[in-house]
């Protein structure tokens, strides 16, 4: 397990008897997400048992592991969708996700695509993307505010990012599947998030599209932190970064993408079958 | 390029030519051609078209939550009601002395039921401006409770059309009661006038006729300009997507509190509008069946049109009246019918289909999704 542990390195470390109520306000560690021991249960099943995760600013990340592992319960957990049964995650050091709802959290920076691409259908290319522009999001602000003023320039830019300036004015309904789901990724750059969530992003692409979306993905982080949850391991490959395999809820390997792959217990669970 | 589209379509300023054609050629054939002549329009008839230009403000407001934002609302009718009654309290504080037994202060039925005083809430009905503001004020704070209450706890679908059902059914038995001050079963009724002008006087009936006209156009306009607003297209992303919507960081239930209240005041409108012209309100119009012909007048015209709509309560409630005049038996059957056809044939309605016809692919993926009628049940299916 030696290349492969999750071991929270000391600035990371929690203080015994660390509380996340609302007093406790000051910064609690240097990751931008910081997961301690999430446990969630859904009608007896453990989904997760124990998860421990942190992730820096910036990074990639690529999260494997079988069916049933717990990977989207995480991304549930961390955006507010599920809440856990106990368990810690931070984001950026101070907020504490399990307290805010989805809405808060989104507002907070974390953005993320779903495993079954999820776009506004009745909405062209366009408008998708000013929907998902970061800026304020109250009722009366959108019906009057900046909203209504949003530069041209600024969506079909985004839209040049994940190639899809051709089709500004079409319904996003037109879309195939691969176009759908870099749609989403650059309804995800325009939220502007610290945090991206990607779920299977590769899904029903060709090889082509799958090279392409590695790459886009590549030129997003930095600049944003990435978890990409993904079954190709050719593509997770070409992430190049570091992989935490998942088993059962909880973490069973993490390191490079060789080191994990090598790992006996991830070859057992996952790869070997 | 500039997110917000043109305020008025081309189907729009179709609406408000025929709209503005109508508020002049009706008056004009009223007031101005000879009653020998032909083309005379009897003042029972500029009353009748009143009252549909009232069901079409009706309808316009249902249309902007139930094709923008996918809320069925089965109790429109409702707000529309609670208009009446506001405007109904006030054409009753105006007949003062002139009641049958002369008191001039209570209504008659409150004589009757031996009331010694003006209840409370009848406090300043006497004032027009006062009314006025109620008429938009208590369906607005109404639907402000109920929508942020159901919304909040993401109530959806079916189960929120039947929560709307039943607060529609619960103000008709409670309006009902005659210890509710609103004179129970038999209503608000013999009006006598309203700002000075008796309301059975033809040039009332001609002036209120082109006061709803003029209601249903800025009706229409207020709509139209939130539904091509960037609230519009959340509005829009709601109904499709809703829990989408909250990980981009929006708030649906604060969107949805927000069209829904307007829309119940657009309502109260159309009911105080409504109220003059047909000379009576009672808790009739609370019933759950008025409501339900509310949907259907919008789902012939066609949802997510707003111009639909309008037309669909136009059309509909004509035919109601040839049809209940020469056999009164066959209306609700027709109405049944009416609507299964619609919904296999014309899902997107007149409106809709015909925009789809003439603006392509393009111009009907703006509209509603297709099966028109089935409310979408609360979305599970986002990632797993």
């Amino acid at each position: 397990m030696s290349t492969a542990t999750l071991e929270p390195p000391a600035a990371h470390a929690t203080p015994p008897g660390l509380g996340t109520g609302p007093a406790n306000k000051k910064r609690q560690t240097d990751a931008l997400l910081y997961l301690d021991d999430l446990r969630v249960t859904f009608d007896g099943y453990k989904a997760l048992r124990g998860l421990s995760l942190t992730l820096s600013r910036g990074e990639m990340r690529a999260i494997i592991g079988p069916n049933g592992a717990g990977k989207t319960t995480m991304m549930d957990c961390i955006t507010g969708k599920t809440r856990p049964d106990t368990g810690i995650a931070l984001f950026d050091g101070t907020h504490d996700l399990l307290t805010l709802d989805e809405p808060a959290i989104a507002d907070l920076g974390i953005g993320r695509k779903f495993q079954k691409p999820t776009v506004f259908e009745s909405h062209t290319l366009s408008d998708n993307i000013l929907l998902a522009l970061k800026g304020p999001r109250a009722g009366f602000s959108s019906l009057f505010g900046w909203r209504n003023r949003v530069e041209r320039g600024r969506i079909d830019a985004l839209l040049e990012t994940v190639g899809l300036l051709p089709h500004r004015d079409r319904p996003a309904a037109d879309l195939s599947h691969g176009q759908k789901q870099w749609l989403e990724i650059g309804m995800l750059l325009a939220q502007d998030p610290k945090l991206l969530l990607v779920d299977e992003p590769v899904a029903g692409m060709t090889d082509a599209e799958t090279a392409e979306t590695a790459n886009l993905l590549r030129r997003i982080a930095g600049e944003h932190a990435v978890v990409v949850v993904e079954h190709d391991m050719h593509f997770v490959r070409a992430l190049e970064c570091r992989v935490t395999c998942l088993h059962e809820g909880a973490v069973l390997a993490e390191g490079s993408i060789d080191a994990v792959s090598a790992d006996p217990r991830v070859v057992e669970v996952y790869l070997g079958r | 390029m500039s997110p917000r589209s043109r305020l008025i379509d081309p189907k729009g300023w179709i609406f408000l030519a025929a709209l503005g054609a109508f508020c002049v050629a009706v008056p004009v054939l009223n007031l101005v051609v000879p009653e020998g002549s032909g083309l005379h329009l009897p003042t029972y008839l500029v009353a009748l078209f009143g009252k549909y230009l009232a069901y079409a403000l009706l309808a316009v407001s249902l249309d902007l939550v139930w094709g923008y934002c996918g809320i069925l609302s089965l109790g429109h009718g409702a707000f529309f009601a609670l208009g009446g009654y506001a405007m109904g309290m006030y054409l009753m504080r105006q007949i003062g002395p002139r009641g049958v037994y002369g008191n001039p202060v209570l209504p008659d039925f409150m004589v009757f039921l031996n009331y010694k005083e003006l209840p409370w809430y009848w406090y300043g009905f006497d004032h027009f401006a006062f009314a006025a503001l109620m008429v938009l004020l208590v369906p607005g704070l109404l639907a402000f409770v109920f929508g942020w209450l159901a919304f909040r706890s993401r109530v959806t679908g079916v189960y929120l059309s039947i929560i709307t059902q039943a607060l529609t059914y619960a103000l008709m038995l409670a309006f009902f009661r005659n210890d509710m001050g609103l004179g129970g079963n038999n209503g608000l009724t013999d009006f006598k006038d309203l700002l000075g002008f008796s309301v059975q006087s033809q040039n009332f009936r001609v002036g209120i006729f082109v006061a709803t006209g003029v209601a249903l156009a800025l009706g229409y306009l207020i709509a139209r300009f939130m539904t091509v607003s960037a609230y519009g297209k959340i509005l829009i992303a709601v109904r499709d997507a809703e829990s989408r919507t909250r990980f981009l960081g929006y708030r649906p239930e604060h969107y949805k509190t927000l069209a829904f209240t307007v829309s119940a005041m657009m309502a109260g409108v159309a009911g105080a509008l409504y109220v003059p012209q047909v000379g009576i309100i009672n808790p009739g119009e609370f019933a759950p069946g008025n409501s339900i012909e509310a949907v259907i007048w919008v789902a012939v015209g066609g949802r997510g049109t707003l111009v639909g709509a309008a037309l669909g309560a136009v059309l509909v409630n004509y035919a109601k009246t040839v049809l209940t005049g020469a056999m009164p038996d066959a209306w609700l059957f027709a109405l049944g019918a009416l609507f299964v056809v619609v919904t296999l044939f014309l899902p997107r309605g007149l409106v809709g289909t015909a925009v789809e016809r003439l603006g392509g692919r393009r111009a009907a993926a703006k509209l509603p999704p297709e099966p028109a009628i089935a409310p979408k049940l609360a979305e599970e299916g986002q990632g797993s």
